[in-house]
């Protein structure tokens, strides 16, 4: 067994690790680097609840091989801790937004992606964004009020929503 | 661990990753991977080699190169890319419109346009745009570069005219004037389109491009005459089973509701087009 060594940083520190080559990025996440908020549905990069953030963007983990994450930034749901990040959980919270939470770290890190570069984001756009983000359980209306609430509109709705 | 063994390979310039992939008949270039992985994920490829050219500098260039009328894409230009480059808003932003509809935010932030147009799947949007831009690609292959024009570039189901050891190194779009229109019908957003079509329309002139519907690669239609792009969707619906070969009543019905809504957007294109100038 060939392995490849890569290094990378991981919620703003470095880590190092040894890996096959076939390793997905969401197995060395959950199993060789202790994020299990990086959750794995389909491996079909449908559901989204692996999704993470790559040099900032979002991504499926599920989609990656580990050795492509070598030399760039990976952030997980371990990771968010700046303001916006507690106002996203306090939110979710009072907004009954999640309620098994299987899908909820991935949600919180596309919301947070979005609100950090689209304060202003009205509610087709919060949707949109959202949309690669399957949840089986709250019907979605909650996550979008969570969302729309943080906004620079306060949830008071877009043009294209009424 | 999911896909099964191979060898990685990460190329450090065209020439090495042409080499390689010559070399292996079983070994596959990785770019975005948002349909290879998948695929290997459930084993249904098992490339023997990974050559993963995400380091490739030349193969990023996002330039309108103006002298000539042309914006280059880079293979490995992401879809989010085209989505939001203020670029592509300048030049062609019709373009955004198209990388907008490819399945969700993280899976265009990763897949490329050159990975799609090689993977080459029917119900994909940028093979029928491609088309309908008569974008060129350029590829590079063991011996030399070559050009291919779009309309032959996918040759089938799935299927490209890449020969062995060959691979896509950028398209040169067009910058023509006219109007553009796109529609597609996907059961739910993000997912693979059950049909659409782009139409291009110049003066008397309307072309028409399709995609999905189990064709195998994107169908054209041009239509010349005068007058309001109001053909109608039996028109359309009418083309569709003429030129395509398609017999399903409802695939016949959304590809000439998808050709009428894309001509209407292309007419009002047009108009916007001229009133700038
Ligand atoms: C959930 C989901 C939804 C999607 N929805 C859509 C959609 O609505 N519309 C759509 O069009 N696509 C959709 N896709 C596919 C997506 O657009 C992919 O990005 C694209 O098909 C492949 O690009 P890639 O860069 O990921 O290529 P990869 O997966 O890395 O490669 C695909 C194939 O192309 C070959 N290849 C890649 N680059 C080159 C090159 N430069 N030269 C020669 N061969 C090359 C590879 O060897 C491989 O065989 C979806 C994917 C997912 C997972
Ligand atoms: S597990 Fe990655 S998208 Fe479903
Ligand atoms: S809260 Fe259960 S899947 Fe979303």
């Amino acid at each position: 067994m060939t392995t490849v060594d890569i290094a990378f940083l991981l919620n703003g520190r470095p880590v190092s690790l040894s890996v096959e080559p076939r390793l997905l990025l969401s197995d060395a996440l959950r199993h060789h680097l202790g994020m299990t908020s990086t959750h794995v549905g389909c491996e079909q990069g449908v559901c989204g609840v692996c999704t993470i953030l790559l040099d900032g963007a979002p991504a499926r983990s599920c989609l990656m091989l580990a050795v492509m994450a070598d030399g760039r930034s990976v952030t997980t749901a371990e990771g968010l801790s700046d303001p916006l990040a507690e106002q996203l959980r306090d939110s979710f919270q009072e907004h009954h937004a999640l309620q098994c939470g299987f899908c909820t770290p991935a949600m919180l890190l596309t919301a947070h992606c979005l609100l950090s570069a689209h304060p202003e984001a009205g509610e087709s756009q919060i949707r949109e964004a959202l949309s690669g983000n399957l949840c089986r359980c709250t019907g979605y209306q909650f996550i979008i009020d969570a969302v729309s609430s943080l906004t620079e509109r306060g949830g008071e709705g877009d043009a294209s929503h009424g | 661990m999911k896909p099964a063994h191979f060898e990685y390979f990460r190329a450090a310039t065209i020439g090495e990753a042409v080499d390689k992939l010559g070399g292996d008949p079983e070994a596959r270039l990785l770019a975005g991977g948002q349909s290879l992985i998948p695929a290997m994920n459930f084993r249904v490829a098992r490339p023997s080699q990974l050559i993963d050219i995400n380091g490739l500098e030349e193969l990023k260039p996002l330039v309108a190169r103006l002298p000539e009328n042309i914006l280059e894409v880079g293979a490995l230009v992401r879809h989010q890319q085209i989505a939001t480059s203020p670029l592509v808003q300048r030049y062609l932003p019709f373009m955004a419109t198209v990388a907008l509809s490819i399945g969700h935010w993280a899976i265009r932030s990763r897949g490329s346009v050159g990975g799609s147009l090689c993977h080459a799947d029917p119900a994909a949007e940028w093979p029928a745009f491609m088309v309908a831009a008569g974008a060129e690609m350029v590829v590079a292959g063991p011996q030399k570069y070559r050009r291919i024009p779009a309309d032959t570039f996918c040759s089938g189901f799935m299927e490209t005219a890449l020969g062995p050891g060959e691979m896509l190194v950028k398209i040169e779009i067009p910058l023509a004037q006219g109007g553009w229109g796109f529609w597609e019908v996907a059961r739910r957003p993000g997912d693979f389109a059950l049909a659409g079509a782009v139409c291009r329309r110049h003066h008397s002139r309307t072309t028409v491009t399709w995609f999905g519907a189990d064709l195998s690669g994107p169908g054209t239609v041009t239509v010349e005459s005068e007058g309001g792009a109001g053909h109608g969707t039996h028109f359309w619906e009418d083309a569709a089973s003429r030129v395509l070969a398609v017999d399903d009543d409802y695939m016949l019905q959304i590809l000439g509701y998808c050709a009428d809504q894309a001509c209407r957007q292309a007419q009002s294109d047009e108009g916007r087009d001229y009133d700038n100038r």
